[in-house]
């Protein structure tokens, strides 16, 4: 059996009748390359919140490494590894870029919480931030706020505030969305360069990525796991077109 | 490798901290106000307690981002309590500002602990309520507050037991001015440190501050606590200084005209309140004068004009018109 990074035993949510998750046993393998697929309204992003603890589950088990974090805070989640990027940026748009990395490479560090010695003073805060943001290729944007920066650029920047957190876990919630298809590229480019330690799970709606980035895929249907596989198992499944009724599925 | 470029952006983030020379120019205006306007050293030393009450409220609002309409309240705790002291004996200033700060940053605690669990217009609402029932409370508690008379009996010792309160304001002056001192090197050295960046990220994005593993609850409620304390040794200031206590130092009136004050200078700077408080108060001084029935009418107009066309408040008109002229420069 592989070890498992991430693993969610009988998830659910209910709001009122509305079920959004519905008994979801997921399990994320370490250094994982997982996609979470489904419909609109499937309960992809309740289940990211549910597992980064943003959203309290109705019942069931949420298991970081092992380890029962559901009573956790969002907060201690983090401190064990967990990460993630939101559908719809959620940057300190007023602060420049490398101020947005720091603030993350700092909380993670654990000293965010001093307020005596200058935060100018930790070099080695600030060159790590610096140095994440040349390998994402945004190093020239440092010293700009985040709401001056294209769309695409924001995007970017969304995932180095999570990569600050040298994350063992990452979840990225349509790390493509909204970005123009022209520099969508670039940010496939940069998801399959992150590290084999790190367990991926991509949250998404665009097929060829999905097909490009992920080993395995889950498919979330009404808030319950319809079919788990590899992509070419996915791609065939009758049941999977079904549900994407007029929406294509393509894969190579 | 080309490392240069790369490290001047590092060390031009990592000097953000270091003092400017403009950083002084506060200090030396009150230095020379001094001997500038001997005449006015009692509204002088005044709008130094204020502004230090404007500091504490640029620390929560520019800052952190929590909007409070009651800050007022903390100002009023320190108030009363130097005042309660003085009239009972105990009229050591440093001990009534001692006293003062911890029992504001207390009720700062306390009422935070319940406040800074909602979110947005509701801790507004709530902080609205806090100023109100504590005002009420003194309104009642005549045997302690004077009630509506305000505190009567208060016997302010000379500073140290050296420098006496004089006619002239002259010791008001110089006292106000070192706390309000004090008070900056706190506020300055929390904005710079990690803690106080922070704050920042709250203000931009509580969301993401969550997702980052901040426990922001723990950080909102250590600086609203610092803030109250400093609050409270404004109000300790103002009660050592002018000899009175009464009602109005913990209204919600005074909480919106301290907020006024601090966006006319400029949130979120740190010298917002040195901007914006003083020249408030020195308007309403000469407009109050100038023409007595209207005057208020004329701070008003004052105060649309910054709001249509300077919403950084002046600090922000000055930054804007500094980058043009920058700008022209380059080219």
């Amino acid at each position: 059996m592989t070890e498992l990074a991430l693993e969610t035993r009988a998830l659910c949510k209910n709001f009122g009748a509305l079920a959004v998750a519905n008994e979801i046993n997921f399990g994320l393998a370490v250094g994982a390359r997982h996609a979470l697929i489904g419909p609109n309204g499937a309960g992809k992003t309740s289940f990211v919140n549910l597992v980064t603890g943003a959203l309290a589950p109705s019942s069931g088990h949420v298991l970081l490494d092992g380890h029962d974090v559901t009573r956790l805070s969002q907060a201690h989640r983090v401190k064990r590894g967990l990460a993630r990027t939101f559908q719809i940026n959620q940057l300190f748009r007023g602060l420049t870029v490398l101020e947005n990395v720091t603030l993350a490479i700092t909380e993670r560090h654990g000293f965010a919480g001093d307020f005596l010695r200058p935060a100018g003073r930790r070099r080695a805060v600030i060159e790590e931030a610096y140095a994440l943001l040349e390998r994402l290729g945004i190093a020239d944007e440092a010293l700009r706020p985040v709401k001056e920066l294209a769309y695409g650029r924001q995007r970017l920047v969304e995932i180095a505030v999570a990569l600050g957190l040298d994350p063992k876990v990452l979840l990225l919630d349509e790390p493509a969305a909204g970005v123009p298809s022209g520099e969508a590229g670039t940010i496939i480019d940069v998801i399959e360069q992150l590290g084999a330690d790190i367990a991926l799970l991509i949250i998404e709606h665009d097929m060829d990525l999905v097909f490009r980035l992920a080993r395995r895929i889950t498919v979330l249907v009404q808030g319950a796991i319809l079919v788990e596989g590899t992509p070419q198992e996915i791609g065939a499944d009758p049941r999977v077109r079904e549900v994407y009724l007029g929406e294509r599925v393509h894969h190579r | 490798m080309t490392t240069k470029p790369e490290n001047d952006v590092v060390a031009r983030f990592a000097r953000r901290h270091r003092l400017h020379a403009m950083e002084a120019l506060p200090w030396l205006l009150i230095v020379v106000g001094f001997f500038l306007f001997p005449d006015y050293l009692a509204l002088g030393a005044q709008i130094l307690a204020t502004t230090l009450f404007g500091l504490s409220v640029d620390l929560v609002l520019g800052y952190a981002g929590i909007v409070t309409l009651g800050h007022a309240a903390f100002f009023g705790v320190g108030a009363y309590t130097a005042g309660y002291l003085a009239a009972h004996g105990m009229g050591a200033p440093i001990i009534g500002l001692i006293a003062a700060t911890a029992m504001a940053g207390a009720v700062g605690l306390l009422s935070g602990l319940i406040i800074l669990r909602a979110q947005g217009l509701s801790i507004l609402m709530l902080t609205l309520v806090v100023c109100v029932m504590l005002q009420e409370a003194a309104n009642k508690a005549t045997s302690i507050t004077g009630g509506a008379d305000g505190l009567q009996g208060m016997q302010v010792s000379p500073v140290l037991g050296l420098f006496r309160f004089d006619l002239y304001g002259k010791t008001a002056y110089w006292y106000a001015a070192i706390v309000l001192f004090l008070g900056w090197v706190v506020a300055r050295t929390l904005v710079h440190s990690p803690f106080g960046r922070s704050l920042t990220g709250i203000r931009e994005n509580v969301a993401r501050m969550h997702a980052i593993g901040t426990p922001v609850f723990g950080r909102l409620l250590t600086i609203y606590t610092i803030s109250a304390a400093m609050a409270g040794a404004a109000g300790a200031l103002i009660a050592d200084t002018t000899g009175l206590v009464a009602l109005n130092a913990i209204s919600v009136d005074f909480s919106g005209l301290i907020l006024v004050m601090v966006i006319f200078g400029g949130v979120g700077r740190l010298y917002g309140a040195f901007v914006g408080v003083p020249l408030y108060m020195i308007a309403q001084d000469r407009f109050s004068q100038i023409d007595p029935t209207y005057w208020y009418f004329w701070i008003g107009l004052l105060l649309v004009v910054v709001v249509l066309f300077a919403r950084g408040g002046v600090l922000g008109l000055i930054d804007m018109v500094w980058q043009r002229v920058q700008r022209r420069r380059k080219r």
